[in-house]
């Protein structure tokens, strides 16, 4: 039980640290973290495929494509002019109204169950793939889809165009 | 192991794993206002996203459905090819422009 608040606590603290940090660079490593603490959650909810998901190809693939962006574009020292003060108290306060908002509602939705694992074999690779490839193959196809014209377009925009010879 | 992962989750509460999602969620929101080099904005989506991921695994549980899980897995194939777009655009304007600062995208407004 106090896994959870301790992970809850990194979790919140390292995601702090990701918007605040001035150089980009150290920003990208504390997101690693959070994702590494939000593995940990899936863990504990033993959705053990969604934890080995996420530790691949978030921790794995996303931010390491992140850092070679960073490294490609040399942005890994503190080139950011900042902000107007003005404009960061306005953000930050936008962003508490919103958590307000938030847990405000949460303050009436009274009933606080506990989570409980009714089924252990819930988040296991054979459960999911059973409902993956049969109630949502469709949606299943159209991703693989959206992927393939993801790539298609990345490549589309990070070509070097031909300059205009005007 | 099932047995020992089932006692360790019993004892939270729901809505401590809504109030968690919804304090990263706001972390996310707040990043991307305060923030002005697009990366950093680009990680604070992620964020956000990764707070509904979390939301939805725990519903997932709670309600013994592995649909929400599948969802999970979902929002993971559009956060990626996302990602690989979003980065390509950000080369883009760094070659055209040489900054990633979202003022200078002001322009596009006109």
């Amino acid at each position: 039980m106090s896994t959870f608040y301790f992970i809850a606590f990194l979790s919140i603290f390292f995601s702090v640290l990701v918007i605040s940090a001035k150089n980009p660079v150290h920003s990208v490593l504390y997101l690693i973290l959070t994702f590494f603490t939000f593995t940990i959650h899936y863990i504990l909810l033993n959705a053990q495929f969604l934890a080995v998901v996420n530790f691949i190809v978030y921790m794995g693939a996303i931010m390491v494509l992140f850092l070679f962006v960073m490294m490609l574009l040399n942005l890994n020292k503190e080139t950011e002019p900042g902000k107007h003060y003005l404009a960061k108290l306005a953000g930050a306060i936008a962003g508490g109204c919103l958590l307000a908002v938030l847990v405000g509602s949460l303050k009436a939705y009274k009933q606080s169950a506990p989570v409980i694992l009714h089924d252990p074999n819930l988040g296991l690779v054979k459960n999911l793939g059973k409902v993956l490839f049969g109630q949502f193959l469709l949606p299943f196809e159209i991703s693989s889809v959206l992927l393939l014209s993801a790539m298609v377009g990345a490549v589309l925009l990070a070509k070097k165009e031909p300059r205009p010879t005007a | 192991m099932g047995n020992n992962i089932t006692q360790t989750i019993q004892t939270i509460p729901l809505n401590h794993y809504i109030l968690l999602s919804a304090i990263i969620f706001s972390i996310g929101v707040v990043g991307v206002l305060i923030r002005r080099n697009a990366i950093v904005v680009f990680m604070s989506v992620e964020l956000m996203l990764n707070a509904v991921n979390l939301l939805l695994t725990a519903f997932s549980v709670y309600k013994g459905d592995a649909s929400g899980q599948v969802f999970v897995f979902f929002v993971m194939a559009l956060a990626a090819a996302e990602v690989a777009v979003g980065l390509a655009i950000i080369v883009m304007i760094y070659r055209n422009t040489h900054s990633t600062d979202i003022n200078v995208l002001s322009r596009l407004k006109w």
